[in-house]
This record gives structure tokens, C-alpha cells and sequence, in this order.
């Protein structure tokens, strides 16, 4: 990464371990101009961290780092699903009411005495019906993305308020709340220690899983191949219909998921949880460099736009200048700088 | 050349193949035989039905009669993957590639090689490379992305996508209908050994030189029925064309002469002048003139900016230097908008991509400049439009299911008849065509010749553009020859004029620069 930020782009290949690295980047970027609004967003992502140092100080410290990835972690989550859905050129706008319904659900079943794993598993495999269904309805009957997902939307925040209107506790000895445990890594001066949760652990795989499907299997390298031609990879003899429906799946798999890091590090459930974390998540993705219009993207460039949003609401909290509801503004401005940075950035590689 | 004998066992048998699509029979009763080790030619005109046939047997489209047997045995092929799993495999008239890929993931998507942590990219990379060298196309860097390619190479990385499965057929749909002289040849090279192997090819082309030129058999289709299965050296070209059309080449003869008659040196002011209309890095700047009933050829090779120049002369194009006037008078053409309102068009050499909107019905499809010209608010009556588009199905014989058919649903051909009726429906003073018979057949050639004339006659000035230089040649009254992107010269058609002056003259001009 600092081989990205050195400007030294002449240095000769033989020379010392940084310049092969810099020179090496260089070739990846030149042979493959799509990975660059993704170096952007690192590039912009360490910028941010810098200015953050500089501005407010305690940035680059182990507590602060820790706590960005802890409660960010279901963000990331959401946004490794949502690349799934974007690089296909689809979108998924349920996630967040899926968040909602799933969590509440769980935290009733758990208070009912319920065993945790079975409620885990029964977290999760909300999000996965849920996602089966858009899948279906966009699949078989032929209905837009963003209509079927914005119903599944509609759908899982009514059927979360249908269970309960106010926030439901989880029972200060649930199981549950296990996974929201934090863990000292390193024990550093006062709290400035390097701490985990099993939620941020659960986000880490699924980061690695969702890495290893879209780059070293054939039905991630589908999904890729949709979002560049759908026609072009039915006649291919591509699985299109499977891997179509399957993207959906995963992304609401991946809320169910995300409904159980978020419910265990909060232990309160509400049928207004996660209202707008399906933006979020599309912005993280966006920022990250995946194109909306599907086929360019990576995975990691989505959990460095899931980091940005999460460090830009560190350093709104920093500042205590800026009043809480500049947040949605800020996000858009961001978003949209980013959008147009990308764009100069690749316009002018291009020629 | 045919390794095959009569005897031996086809290893692929179309019998009856019956096929309807939306209540339209599209096939009739239609057989195929293709044995291994030979390049059989699949011959017809548009709407004959040959991609439907080809589209049968990729398991593209549902066979309602019919059977189908590979290496003797009957086969279901319900889609792409079956056929691939039955050793047929395709590559299709559109480019069908993933642009957002590289190359050798294109060639090999769906079959990379797998190792215990997945896909190997090395190993896959050097299987792609493996099999674009047997096509010729070693230098080629796989790990560029396919949408960096020309269309050519796009072409050639397809075949090369179907030869990866080592198929037992291989279906080549239009595959040179973008390629120029040294590409076909590489194709061609690739085709003969992959022949030498023993791979059964069916090759569906428009061009009858290069049908003669490498195929072993024709099968024959005309209205979605069979008109016979022929050995090609023992087919006559001419008696081939009159089983592909059902008419003979006397139509095509006529237009020749007809024009040869008309023909008369261009007297009086012209209705359009450029002065040194040019744009840097696309045309020098060049002087043009047109005068009414005229139909002036551009003549080059390919790349030798023909379409930039006739986009820079209607205005498609911005210029950065010269002027144009139209009946004297100098205007700005600063879009195609307010080319259209000085009664210039231009139709576009892209049927997909700059012309048909496929989505639109046909005649939306041909009303769309007209309505573009007179502004939306002032809408074209129904009673004017149904007539319009009526009198246009009719007279360019275009072949649609109706006026409301989506425009996706027709021919290649019929699809570029509806393109020029549309240019032709806002009667146009100055009418720029930009290969108006790419990738149609001979039939539907003729007739949109036949109808560039009779345009001409009425007194529409006509930029014609195309690749084929006989044609150029047939209807030109004056040819514009270009060459690396500047006009070398002009000369006037007469019967001393053929396609060899034109390509003389291009070839003395290098002389020149040497």
C-alpha cells in the first residue's frame, strides 16, 4: 500500500523489494485498468486515516482500529453480499428490512427459550428465503431487480412489525450475545488494546469465502460474465438462471448473517433496525469500485467502502462540531466524489 | 478434399426438423448431414431459415419435429450446454463474448482448470494459449481484456472459445462477416487443419467466394425449406444464387446497366459542397461535391475512413475545420438534428448499435426520423404514418410478421431495409449510406440496390459507402477513393472502370509515397 501512495514510478525493476512491489502494481493496473477505482478508494481510505491523525489525533491507535472494524462488521458483510447482486448488474434493496425482521425474530425465539444454534440457524435462513424469493421472482418472472427486492423490502419490514413495534431485549444471559463478546488480542497501555469479536471473525471469512467463489470458482467467474453480457454467457452454455437466483440467495444469506453479528454486539432487536443499511451497503460497494452496471468489482474494494463509511462516522463523532444529521449528507457528498473521482481516474487511463 | 465417402456414417443427421417460432413455422421439414473431416457451406438467403437451423442444433431453439442423431445416435439437445456436452459447439454471427473479461477467460469460462484451491489461473491461461496458437493467434496477450479488441479478433477469440471443448461439430455462424482479407485467411488456415482432424464444420456465410473457397458441400435453404445438398465443386455459382433466390442474377445484371445508362457528368451547381472538411486524426481535410440524381461511391479499404469521412460530410461527426453548404448557402451542421432539418442523412453501418432500435416495433422503427425532424410536439397522424410505413413494407419488400412486430424479430436484411426506410421517409436531399448491405444476402442486396437508384433517379444526391468494391463499382456514378484516411482522388464511372482500376489506383498511390 505504500508502494501506491510513493510517487516513484521510475524506478528501475531490478532495484530494492519497494520499487518491485511499485513496479508490479504498476503492471497489474496497466494490464487491467479495472482495479484502479478500487486502488482509489484504498488510496482515499489511507488519506482519510492520515487526515483523521492529523485533525483529532487517536486515529491510528489499536483501540480505535479495533472498534472501527467491530462496529462495522456487519456492514461488511452486507456489502460482500451486495457485490454479489451489483456484478451480476442486479441490485438488492431488501437487505436491511431483512436485518430487521430476521433480528427481531431471533431475539423473540431466543427469549423464548429457545437453543441458540437452532436460532442462529434460523437467523440466517430468513435471509436466505428471502433472497430465494427475489431470486425467483426476477429469475422466472421476469421482474426488474429493483422492483422484486424493493417488495422483499416492503415485505420483511412489515412482517418485522407484525412480530413487535418496540425494541426487544435479548436476556442479559442469552448465548447469543456470546458472539458480541470482545476479546483482548494485544493488551496495549490504558484501553488502547487490539480487540475482536467473534462477529468480526464471522465477517473475516465471509470476506475470504466471497473472494475465493468470485475468483477461483467457475460460478464466480459466472457472476462476472452476467454482469458483462447475460445473453452473451447463455449461449456460452453458462449456468445464467442458477447463478442469477444464487447471487440473490447470497446476499440474503448474508443479511441473516449480518442480523446476527448486529443482534449479538447490540442485544436490542427493533422492527426500525437497519433502516437504510441497503444504501449503505450499495455506497460501501460503490465506493469500493464495483460498477452498478455490473462485471467490474472486487470484493475487497467493497470492505474498504464499508471502512470509509464506518472512519467517516468516526470522524464526524471526532469532530463534535458537525451535528449527527450532516451524516447523510456527508455520505452523499463522499459517494459522490468518489463516483467522480473514479471516473476521472479511469477516463484518463483509458486514452 | 473429401476424406468422406458415401458410405460412411454422418456425425450429424438433421431429419424433418420442423421448428415454429411465436405460431411461425420457420422450418420446414429441413435435413442436414455433416460428416467428420469436411466444411460443409449452409447457403440461403435472409429469412431462409439457416439460423434457425444453426440455432436447432445448438439447442438454442426448440425442435417441434424432426430428430436429431450424433454419431448415430438420437440426441435431445435442449440447450447450449447439452450440445457442447453432444460435441456440437458454436460461435455465433454476433460476437458473443464477455467484454468485461480478459481473453483467456473468455476462451475458457466454463471450462477453467481446476486445482484443490480453484481455479488455476496459470494453468488456464496457458490452455487458452494453447488453443489460440492452433488458430494462428499466438502473439496474442490473453490477459488483455476482449472489449480492447477489434471486432476482427473478437471474432477469432470466439472460434477459439468453441474449439476448446475439442467438439466433433463445429458451427460457425457468419463467422468472416467482419474480418478483411488477412484475417478470413487466418480463419481460413485455422478451419483446413482443424479439418485435416477430423472436426465436422458447418460454415454459414453471405459470401459466395469464400463458400467456394473452403467449403467441401453446400446444403441449400430457401423459405425455410430445403432445396438440396450439392458437392461444391460441382455447383455452379450461378445456379447456385437462382436456388438461393429462386430468381437468377439478370435482376443485378439490369441495375448495372441501368445506372450505366443514366449516368450523366454532373451538370450545374451542386446541392452540396464541402471545403476542407476534416477532423484531425480521423480525416484530413478534403473538398466534396454532390450534385442532384448523383450517387458518389466511397471507395477504400478498410481503415481507410470511409465511415468517418461520410459521418464528418452529414454531420453525424463534428468537424474541426471546413464548411458546408447546401444549395449555396453555408451551414453550421452542428448535430445530426440539424443535419436532418437541411435534409441530410446518414444511415449508420451499425444496424445494432447505431441504427435499429430492436425493442420498437417496426414501424415506430421507420417513423422515428421523420418524427425526430418534424420536433415531438408536432406528432405525425396516424392515417400519414400507417400509409407511410405501409407504402415502405411494400416497396422495399420488407419481410415482417406486421407493422407491430418488434424489430428484433426480423432478419438481418429486413432490418436494414426498415434502417433505410427510415432515412428514406424524411425524403432526404443528400442521403448518406454506410454499408447499407452488410451481412444481407444477394437476394435483399439486389432489391436495396435497386432501390438506391431508383432514389438516385428521383433526384436524392447519394453517398454510398461499402466495403464490397463491385458494388461501389455497379452504382457509383463518381467514386471518391480514399486511403489511409484522405481522399487520393476521384474518377467518373464508365465502362472502362472496374473494381481492379480502383485497387490499381489505391496501390499506385503507395508507389507514390515510397
Amino acid at each position: 500500500m505504500t508502494a501506491v501512495q510513493t510517487p516513484s514510478v521510475d524506478a528501475p525493476v531490478d532495484g530494492p523489494g519497494g520499487s518491485k512491489l511499485g513496479s508490479t502494481i504498476k503492471r497489474v493496473i496497466a494490464s487491467n485498468p479495472s482495479v484502479l477505482p478500487t486502488v482509489a478508494a484504498i488510496v482515499i481510505f489511507i488519506g482519510m486515516v492520515i487526515y483523521g491523525e492529523v485533525a483529532y489525533g487517536r486515529i491510528v491507535q489499536y483501540n480505535t482500529l479495533s472498534n472501527l472494524l467491530i462496529n462495522n462488521a456487519h456492514l461488511i458483510i452486507l456489502a460482500a453480499g451486495m457485490t454479489f447482486v451489483i456484478l451480476t448488474g442486479g441490485i438488492d434493496l431488501s437487505v436491511g428490512s431483512v436485518i430487521a425482521f430476521s433480528s427481531v425474530a431471533g431475539v423473540m425465539l431466543a427469549n423464548a427459550g429457545w437453543n441458540p444454534w437452532v436460532v442462529i440457524v434460523l437467523m440466517i435462513l430468513i435471509g436466505t428465503v428471502f433472497g430465494l424469493a427475489s431470486g425467483i421472482l426476477i429469475q422466472y418472472f421476469n421482474v426488474q431487480p429493483f422492483i422484486a427486492t424493493l417488495a422483499m423490502m416492503f415485505l420483511g419490514r412489515g412482517l418485522a412489525s407484525l412480530l413487535s413495534t418496540q425494541p426487544e431485549r435479548l436476556a442479559d444471559d442469552s448465548q447469543l450475545l456470546w458472539l458480541g463478546e470482545q476479546f483482548k488480542l494485544i493488551d496495549g497501555e490504558k484501553v488502547n488494546d487490539v480487540v475482536i469479536t467473534p462477529g468480526v471473525i464471522i465477517a473475516f471469512v465471509v470476506v475470504l469465502v466471497a473472494f475465493f467463489v468470485l475468483h477461483r470458482t467457475r460460478t464466480g467467474r459466472t457472476v462476472y460474465a452476467i454482469g458483462g453480457s447475460e445473453s452473451s454467457s447463455a449461449l456460452m452454455g453458462l449456468a445464467v438462471p442458477r447463478t442469477k437466483i444464487l447471487v440473490y440467495v447470497i446476499s440474503g444469506t448474508l443479511s441473516g448473517i449480518a442480523a446476527v453479528v448486529y443482534t449479538s454486539r447490540l442485544g436490542i432487536a427493533q422492527n426500525i433496525t437497519g433502516i437504510g443499511w441497503e444504501l449503505d451497503a450499495i455506497a460501501a460497494t460503490v465506493i469500493g469500485g464495483t460498477l452498478l452496471t455490473g462485471g467490474y468489482g472486487y470484493v475487497l474494494g467493497s470492505v474498504v467502502g464499508a471502512l470509509v463509511l464506518g472512519l467517516m462516522n468516526v470522524l464526524i463523532t471526532r469532530d463534535g462540531g458537525i451535528p449527527p444529521e450532516m451524516t447523510t449528507i456527508i455520505t452523499g457528498g463522499i459517494l459522490l466524489v468518489f463516483v467522480l473521482l473514479q471516473r476521472a481516474v479511469t477516463s484518463k487511463r483509458q486514452t | 478434399m473429401i476424406k468422406t465417402d458415401a458410405s460412411a456414417r454422418p456425425v450429424v443427421e438433421m431429419t424433418g426438423i420442423t421448428v415454429e417460432i411465436d405460431g411461425t413455422t420457420v422450418l420446414h421439414d429441413v435435413g442436414l448431414r455433416l460428416f467428420a473431416g469436411e466444411i460443409h457451406a449452409l447457403m440461403g438467403g435472409n429469412g431462409a431459415g439457416k439460423s434457425s437451423l444453426v440455432k436447432a442444433l445448438t439447442g438454442a431453439y426448440r425442435i417441434d419435429a424432426g430428430e436429431v442423431r450424433i454419431a448415430g445416435e438420437p440426441v435431445s439437445l435442449a440447450g447450449p450446454a447439452e450440445a457442447e456436452g453432444a460435441g456440437v459447439a458454436a460461435a455465433f454471427q454476433d460476437v458473443d463474448l464477455c467484454g468485461n473479461l480478459s481473453i483467456a477467460e473468455n476462451v475458457m469460462i466454463g471450462h477453467e482448470e481446476r486445482r484443490w484451491y480453484g481455479i488455476s489461473w496459470g494453468a488456464t491461461r496457458r490452455r487458452a494459449e494453447a488453443v489460440l496458437d492452433e488458430l494462428g493467434l499466438g502473439d496474442l496477450d490473453p490477459r488483455l481484456a476482449v472489449h480492447e479488441l477489434p471486432p476482427a479478433m473478437q471474432q477469432l477469440v470466439a472460434i477459439a472459445r468453441a474449439m476448446v471443448t475439442h467438439p466433433k461439430v463445429l458451427v460457425l455462424d457468419e463467422p468472416t462477416s467482419s474480418l478483411d482479407a488477412d484475417e478470413v485467411a487466418t480463419l481460413f488456415r485455422a478451419l483446413r487443419r482443424l479439418r485435416e482432424h477430423g472436426v465436422a464444420i458447418l460454415f454459414v456465410s453471405h459470401f459466395l467466394e469464400q463458400v467456394y473457397a473452403i467449403s467441401d458441400r453446400i446444403t441449400v435453404l430457401r423459405d425455410g425449406r430445403g432445396q438440396g445438398e450439392y458437392p461444391t465443386r460441382e455447383l455452379d455459382r450461378v445456379v447456385l444464387i437462382s436456388k438461393m433466390i429462386g430468381k437468377d442474377l439478370a435482376e443485378l445484371r439490369r441495375i448495372g446497366s441501368e445506372r450505366r445508362a443514366h449516368r450523366a457528368d454532373p451538370t450545374g451547381a451542386p446541392v452540396y459542397r464541402a471545403v476542407g472538411v476534416g477532423r484531425r486524426g480521423e480525416f484530413e481535410a478534403t473538398d466534396f461535391e454532390l450534385h442532384r440524381g448523383e450517387v458518389v461511391g466511397l471507395g477504400g479499404l478498410r481503415g481507410s475512413g470511409r465511415s468517418e469521412f461520410g459521418q464528418l460530410l452529414a454531420g453525424v461527426a463534428r468537424r474541426d475545420s471546413g464548411t458546408i453548404e447546401i444549395d449555396g448557402r453555408t451551414v453550421a451542421l452542428p448535430n445530426p438534428a440539424a443535419a436532418l432539418r437541411h435534409r441530410i442523412a446518414f444511415a449508420s453501418e451499425d444496424r445494432r448499435d447505431g441504427g435499429i432500435i430492436e425493442e420498437l416495433s417496426v414501424r415506430d422503427n421507420i417513423v422515428l426520423a421523420l418524427q425526430a425532424m418534424r420536433g415531438w410536439a408536432r406528432p405525425i397522424s396516424r392515417a400519414e404514418r400507417d400509409g407511410l410505413v405501409d407504402r415502405f413494407m411494400e416497396s422495399l419488400a420488407i419481410v415482417a410478421p406486421g407493422p407491430e412486430a418488434p424489430a428484433r424479430r426480423l432478419s438481418g436484411g429486413n432490418q436494414q431495409k426498415v434502417l433505410l426506410a427510415r432515412w428514406l421517409a424524411t425524403r432526404p436531399h443528400v442521403l448518406v449510406l454506410d454499408e447499407p448491405t452488410r451481412g444481407v444476402d444477394i437476394g435483399a442486396k439486389v432489391e436495396i440496390q435497386a432501390r438506391i437508384a431508383k432514389m438516385a433517379r428521383d433526384g436524392v444526391a447519394v453517398v454510398f459507402i461499402s466495403s464490397e468494391l463491385d458494388e461501389v463499382v455497379r452504382l457509383s456514378d463518381r467514386i471518391a477513393i480514399l486511403k489511409d484516411r484522405r481522399k487520393i482522388g476521384e474518377v467518373s464511372n464508365g465502362p472502362g472502370l472496374s473494381v481492379d482500376t480502383i485497387i490499381e489506383m489505391i496501390a499506385a498511390d503507395d508507389d507514390d509515397d515510397a
